[in-house]
């Protein structure tokens, strides 16, 4: 009896409550999501402030790649354009590049059997905090750490352990073109390490444990192992953390825009999602430039969309591509000799 | 025998003296990197304790002093009527932006409900794609997997000037609808579910007469229960940071939630007050911290299990 039941089922279709169940997900990305997106490449071929609704074509690109076009100020937009692009690719490799070698560093002291290290997990903790910390909370609290004048925390310390000499020349954190930047880098690491740390530690659990113990047997330092084992296998999960962070960095957004004092954003600190955002976000609606905002969007995402094949593209498995090659080569050497062979019969 | 002894324990000593070595090392360095990321909060709640004008006075305070009512008052306009005109001015400056009750009432709401809707239609869309065999099950994955890169930016511009003809902006749905579609959570249920779901159980629930839907509602998701707090945790954290897509929707001072009103208090120019500053930082940090330190160990254990990254 049970068979037949069995049968019976196995005869319904239940394909349509596969499309019921996930019909919810794709009408809420399609309304909120996809067409967003297609509105913006929309916007992008449309003009700004109140000309938002007339077509003019690719001006708003030629805009801001080249600055040309009618509108006033075509000069200035490209320029910023220019501006942000630069400042977000300096924010992103200085808060990357210290961030990836400590992350690095951690884990592998962390998952080494041979340190004993007191408190581990606490450490975990502790490290990974920064992360969960409203982005906007931080920049207020760095804020009153950092502040330009002599009347703030770390520029009153410096004064006080005589660092800075004189209290009218205290370092311009918060203003200074360079050295606020240096800061966003720092903030950008301090929020981002620990997350990096635990993904890399979790990549490194997952290799094969056999694979340390031959290498160190077979005489390898700890240099050795981790150039020759651990950093080769950790390669797939560190082109993972390279791609979300690249394209979190072109995302960058709370920390350089907040970071000042008073009503006036900080130029130097300006990426280009505060280029975009500040476009189509000026007071009022009218005033707001959606085609300058939009072509900028759409210009982001054609980045977005090359760096991740570049990078994909450059971590293929080598080795496996130099086999298949090898075998072409192989095949084609020994139908060569058949053919060959086949003549001389 | 007494020079082979020597022979074999020598570098053996130098051995442990290397790990011991090694190991202090390791701490200090540790040790050093709790310090600068505590060094911070600890920093800005002892100064909350302190009045603007103290904080002037001598801005390197690392003890706790006795304003923080004092700081807390002017917050909440609470001030005698006869206070400086500065005074009055600080406060209804302060008062008027950082409302912290309607703040956090705001913040709950909006991140409470995306959580809700995140894991809930995220565990329905990956129980659809693992359970059902269906023409376009393949496709769609694959779109899911796609979208998962798409950096929100780039849709934000058609985003706003979409909501503002819909007349949703000063709105909570703009905020809170989307949160149905998450596609890096749908991923992780997918592997999940994949793992550790037998779907023999979905064909005996058929036999026994139990309905699809009922099946995923009694049966499904508390099996996926792991899974669902985990992401719960990390929906939950997110919604509550996410200043960019609130501060663009919400526009009215009533509706502003916590990061917003920090970033209101970061931008006066006039009747600033480092005290409360750091008090306001302080009210909005500390919930989050106390619910991540309550939650570590889930956390940590989510992070490392990845597919986690804002």
């Amino acid at each position: 009896m049970a068979s037949v039941a069995q049968r019976r089922i196995k005869a319904v279709s239940y394909a349509k409550y596969g499309y019921m169940f996930i019909a919810p997900f794709f009408l809420v990305y399609c309304f909120f999501q996809v067409w967003p997106l297609i509105y913006t490449f929309i916007l992008s071929f449309q003009g700004n402030q109140s000309n938002v609704g007339n077509w003019v074509g690719m001006d708003n690109y030629t805009t801001i790649l080249f600055g040309k076009g009618m509108a006033d100020g075509a000069y200035a937009t490209n320029a910023g354009f220019f501006k942000a692009l630069g400042q977000t690719i300096i924010l992103w490799f200085g808060n990357f590049i210290p961030q990836i070698l400590l992350s690095l560093l951690l884990a592998v002291w962390f998952t080494d059997a041979k340190i004993k290290l007191p408190g581990k997990g606490f450490f975990k903790v502790i490290m990974y905090m920064p992360n969960i910390i409203t982005a906007a909370s931080v920049a207020a609290l760095f804020v009153s750490l950092f502040g330009d004048s002599k009347n703030y925390f770390v520029n009153s310390l410096l004064l006080d352990l005589g660092i800075v000499k004189d209290s009218t020349a205290t370092i311009k954190f918060i203003t200074d073109p360079v050295i606020s930047k240096i800061l966003v880098m720092f903030i950008q690491t301090w929020l981002w390490f620990g997350n990096t740390m635990i993904m890399l530690m979790s990549g490194i659990m997952g290799i094969n444990p056999s694979l340390f113990e031959a290498a160190d047997i077979d005489g390898a330092n700890s240099r050795q192992i981790f150039f020759k084992v651990t950093l080769p296998l950790l390669q797939p999960i560190m082109v993972y953390t390279l791609v979300t962070s690249m394209i979190g960095g072109l995302q960058m957004f709370d920390i350089p825009f907040l970071l000042h004092i008073g009503s006036i954003t900080n130029k130097d600190l300006e990426t280009v999602a505060v280029f975009i955002y500040q476009n189509f976000n000026a007071g009022t609606e009218i005033q707001a430039n959606y085609g300058y905002a939009g072509a900028a969007s759409i210009i982001i995402f054609i980045i977005t969309a090359i760096l991740g094949s570049i990078t994909f593209y450059m971590n293929r498995d080598k080795d496996e591509i130099a086999r298949k090659k090898q075998r072409k080569k192989a095949e084609k050497q020994y139908k060569a000799k058949m053919k060959r062979g086949g003549l001389s019969l | 025998m007494s020079k082979n002894n020597d022979l074999y324990s020598k570098p053996k000593d130098n051995y442990h003296l290397k790990i011991v070595l090694k190991s202090t090392g390791v701490f200090i360095v540790c040790l050093l990197l709790t310090f600068i990321c505590l060094f911070p909060l600890y920093i800005m709640i002892s100064n909350a304790t302190y009045t603007g004008m103290q904080l002037t006075e001598n801005p390197t305070r690392v003890w706790f002093g006795n304003a923080i009512g004092e700081n807390f008052n002017i917050l909440t306009n609470n001030i005698p009527d006869d206070a400086k005109v500065v005074v009055r001015r600080t406060a209804a400056q302060y008062s008027s932006t950082f409302n912290i009750l309607s703040g956090y009432l705001s913040s709950l709401l909006i991140a409470g409900t995306t959580t809700l809707l995140t894991v809930f239609f995220s565990a329905m869309t990956a129980y659809g794609l693992t359970v059902y065999d269906f023409k376009l099950r393949g496709p769609a994955y694959t779109v899911i997997l796609a979208v998962m890169m798409i950096p929100v930016q780039v849709s934000s511009a058609g985003f706003v000037r979409f909501m503002y003809q819909l007349g949703l902006v000063d709105n909570y749905i703009p905020l809170i609808i989307p949160a149905v579609a998450a596609p890096a959570v749908v991923f992780f249920m997918r592997s999940y579910m994949k793992s550790s779901f037998p779907l023999d159980i979905v064909e005996a629930a058929r036999i026994d007469g139990c309905g699809e839907f009922r099946t995923f509602l009694t049966i499904a998701i508390p099996m996926m229960k792991p899974a669902i707090a985990v992401q719960a945790i990390f929906a939950f954290v997110a919604n509550w940071n996410n200043y960019y897509t609130q501060n663009m929707i919400l526009k009215d001072r009533k509706l502003w939630t916590v990061p917003i009103m920090v970033s209101g208090v970061l931008g006066f120019d006039r009747y600033t007050d480092k005290g409360v500053n750091y008090l306001c930082v302080m009210l909005a940090i500390v919930p989050i911290v106390v619910i991540y330190l309550l939650l570590s160990k889930f956390i940590i254990a989510g992070v490392a299990l990845g597919g986690v990254k804002e």
